[in-house]
């Protein structure tokens, strides 16, 4: 599980939106985030910005076994 | 400095940046057998390159007649006469070799049916001189950016180019007769500097959206390139112009789409009036990007704004009914539900208008080399510095750019920059030791900033540039209120001398790279506005309303603008080129804009 720090620069994207939501996320959740929910993280950080922004914002189907961690970044 | 873990490069060309122009710049030279490093703080496909979904613009003709002389037309116009007019010509002609070239090299364009380039109309773009509507766009479904990004860089690495991913560079290293020589970057992953010495540098690292409070661009665009640039004691050029989008989520800078207003949205202000039918008549909400974005300000500026400090405006679409919402506009809901906590099936969307494109950066000609105005020659060449880009400033886009024209631009001149290397460099060629005092400034520079132990957090004093740049540099300007601008970013400048960084670590150190990108930011403020107050007329994206209209006797004229180290703007001018760069077409005279 990477630190933090490596997060926030991972969470920098080359779309607004999904900077957006991912540092909200960090802020409110990370300290809280087991480690199933970290893992779960990883693997959306680990996408393509178009797939990542089309299973966020409801253009895509959402993983099933990522749907704790994409519920958590989709509150307002 | 023995603090350091220092490790030494030498490449034939350095590019820093690894969006479109970038990648398009490192394949070009590595296919051309020079050696080539490209620099990147994020992963190349993580780019802002990658939400330009829309489109590339080139005169290919598959729908329908079509030439790069009207390409050319719609260019010039755009920019109200302020591009220079042997660039905009290079730019058009070359836009159809150069997306013939990314079709070979494996982008999926979307097709016609009879298997050639499909191409869709776009804002601005006309057939004939203004009397028809182009098809003139080529996409790759809605992710034209990202595909372009993909392809650019297999096709780097297929052909050697290396790259440092999550390296960030932080000052040129010139010699002591203002040549380039190299390039500072500091390894983000292990703390290492490297320092990397080529013939020649290409500077690719985009805009700087972010010196504003609401921005579209992504929270990477910080104007690295522009900051390296000026400190090195070079001009920027035109910064004064900006583009806005009108509807921008309030806050989170978010794009709403134009299609909104097309399927029938609406603005009102804070007294439920739809103001839009007042400022035009005849368009209404549908009116230009400028109109609508300038009326939205007024009527802020007046008092009628909504929300708390009664600073934005609200977007209606509640009376479209939820299934057309869902059906024609995708993604619509989603963004405001998660960016503003809004139901758009039952209130409306709050929305500003939206930093989106800078037109302004480095002054370069048509091959990327960087340009200074030096000894009365406008048009002096920097040696072994080029930039591309929307960090450059060639001037393709003058004071205005089109839709479409942006991902054309970083093509052909991440193109024309391989291209210019190919012609003047020689591989492998010997390059003389760093000069010792260029070096020294840069390490010292980044030591300075690593210890900065001041008492103001790199976030504040962000903060404060972004609402004052927001506040005095935005749509609507006045002297008045740029006055106060300059006044108050002079503040903030000088503010950056006690800011300080938590964490000393060399290692993923978010805080130390974004007080690196605040000076960038910094920098490109504050010639932003000084140059915006000066520039005492209205021409395309910089819109004056003590001085309404465009004032060719005396304004047209490309801003040049220098930075000193204690935060003073010097500004002086550069002819816009008036003549073009074949005999294939004439120059177009100047007449006023209108659509």
């Amino acid at each position: 599980m990477p630190a933090l720090s490596r997060y926030k620069l991972l969470c920098r994207r080359g779309m607004k939106e999904l900077d957006v939501v991912l540092v909200r996320y960090l802020d409110r959740h990370y300290s809280d985030a087991d480690s199933a929910e970290l893992a779960q993280f990883d693997e959306l950080l680990a996408m393509q910005d178009p797939e990542l922004f089309g299973v966020l914002f409801e253009l895509m189907p959402e993983p099933p076994h990522l749907q704790q961690v994409i519920a958590k970044i989709r509150i307002p | 400095m023995s603090e350091y873990k220092i490790e030494n490069h030498t490449y034939d060309v350095v590019v820093v940046g690894a969006g479109g122009a970038g990648l398009r710049a490192t394949f070009g030279m590595a296919v051309k057998g020079l050696s080539t490093a490209c620099i990147t703080k994020v992963f190349p496909t993580r780019s802002h390159t990658v939400a330009a979904q829309g489109g590339m613009s080139a005169a290919l003709g598959n729908m329908g007649e079509d030439k790069w002389q009207w390409h050319m037309y719609d260019t010039v116009k755009g920019s109200d006469w302020l591009g220079d007019q042997d660039a905009i010509e290079y730019m058009c002609r070359e836009a159809i070799p150069a997306v013939i070239e990314l079709e070979h090299q494996g982008v999926p364009f979307s097709r016609t049916d009879d298997g050639r380039i499909y191409q869709r109309p776009f804002g601005g773009m006309t057939t004939d001189y203004g009397k028809g509507i182009a098809q003139r766009t080529c996409a790759a479904a809605d992710r034209t950016g990202h595909a372009i990004l993909h392809t650019l860089y297999q096709q780097s690495l297929r052909h050697s180019a290396e790259f440092y991913i999550e390296h960030f560079a932080t000052d040129l290293i010139l010699d002591e007769q203002g040549i380039c020589r190299g390039v500072l970057a500091w390894d983000l992953a292990t703390g290492t500097l490297r320092i990397f010495r080529a013939q020649t540098v290409v500077l690719a690292t985009g805009g700087y959206g972010r010196a504003y409070f609401t921005a579209t661009s992504a929270h990477t665009c910080t104007g690295d390139g522009n900051g390296m640039v000026t400190r090195a004691g070079l001009p920027l050029q035109d910064m004064e112009f900006t583009q806005f989008h009108p509807t921008g989520i309030y806050g989170a800078g978010c794009l709403i789409t134009e299609g909104v207003r097309g399927e029938g949205g609406f603005l009102t202000n804070a007294k439920g009036e739809r103001f839009m039918e007042r400022y035009a008549p005849n368009a209404k909400d549908l009116a230009s990007r400028d109109v609508v974005s300038r009326s939205m300000t007024i009527e802020v500026n007046e008092g009628r704004g909504v929300g708390e400090h009664k600073d934005h405006i609200h977007l209606h679409l509640e009376h479209l009914g939820p299934e057309v919402i869902h059906e024609r506009l995708p993604g619509i809901a989603e963004s405001a539900r998660i960016f503003a906590g809004v139901d758009v099936t039952k209130e409306p969307i709050p929305v500003s208008p939206t930093v989106h494109y800078n037109m302004g950066g480095i002054p370069t000609n048509y091959h990327g080399e960087v340009v200074t105005l030096k000894d009365g020659n406008p048009d002096s060449v920097v040696p072994g510095l080029m930039a591309i880009g929307e960090c450059a400033c060639v001037s393709v886009h003058g004071a205005n750019r089109l839709g479409s024209n942006s991902l054309l631009d970083i093509v052909v001149f991440g193109r024309a920059a391989a291209n210019r290397c190919a012609e003047t460099l020689k591989t492998g060629s010997i390059q003389p030791d760093l000069p010792k005092a260029g070096l020294e400034k840069a390490m010292d520079r980044f030591n300075r900033i690593h210890h900065a132990g001041g008492s103001l957090p790199t976030a504040s004093i962000r903060d404060k540039m972004q609402r004052t740049m927001q506040k005095h540099a935005a749509v609507f300007r006045t002297g008045e209120s740029l006055q106060a601008g300059v006044d108050q970013m002079n503040e903030v400048y000088a503010s950056y001398r006690d800011v300080g960084v938590t964490d000393r670590s060399l290692v993923w150190n978010s805080d130390l790279m974004e007080t690196f990108e605040l000076a960038n930011l910094l920098e490109c403020a504050q010639t932003s506005i000084q140059s915006a107050l000066n520039r005492k007329e209205s021409r395309g994206a910089h819109a004056r309303e003590d001085y309404p209209e465009r004032d060719d006797q005396n304004w047209m004229k490309h801003t040049v603008s220098w930075l000193d180290e204690d935060g003073k703007v010097s500004l002086d001018y550069r002819p816009v080129h008036n003549y073009t760069l074949t005999d294939a077409v004439e120059y177009i005279p100047p007449k006023k804009r209108v659509y």
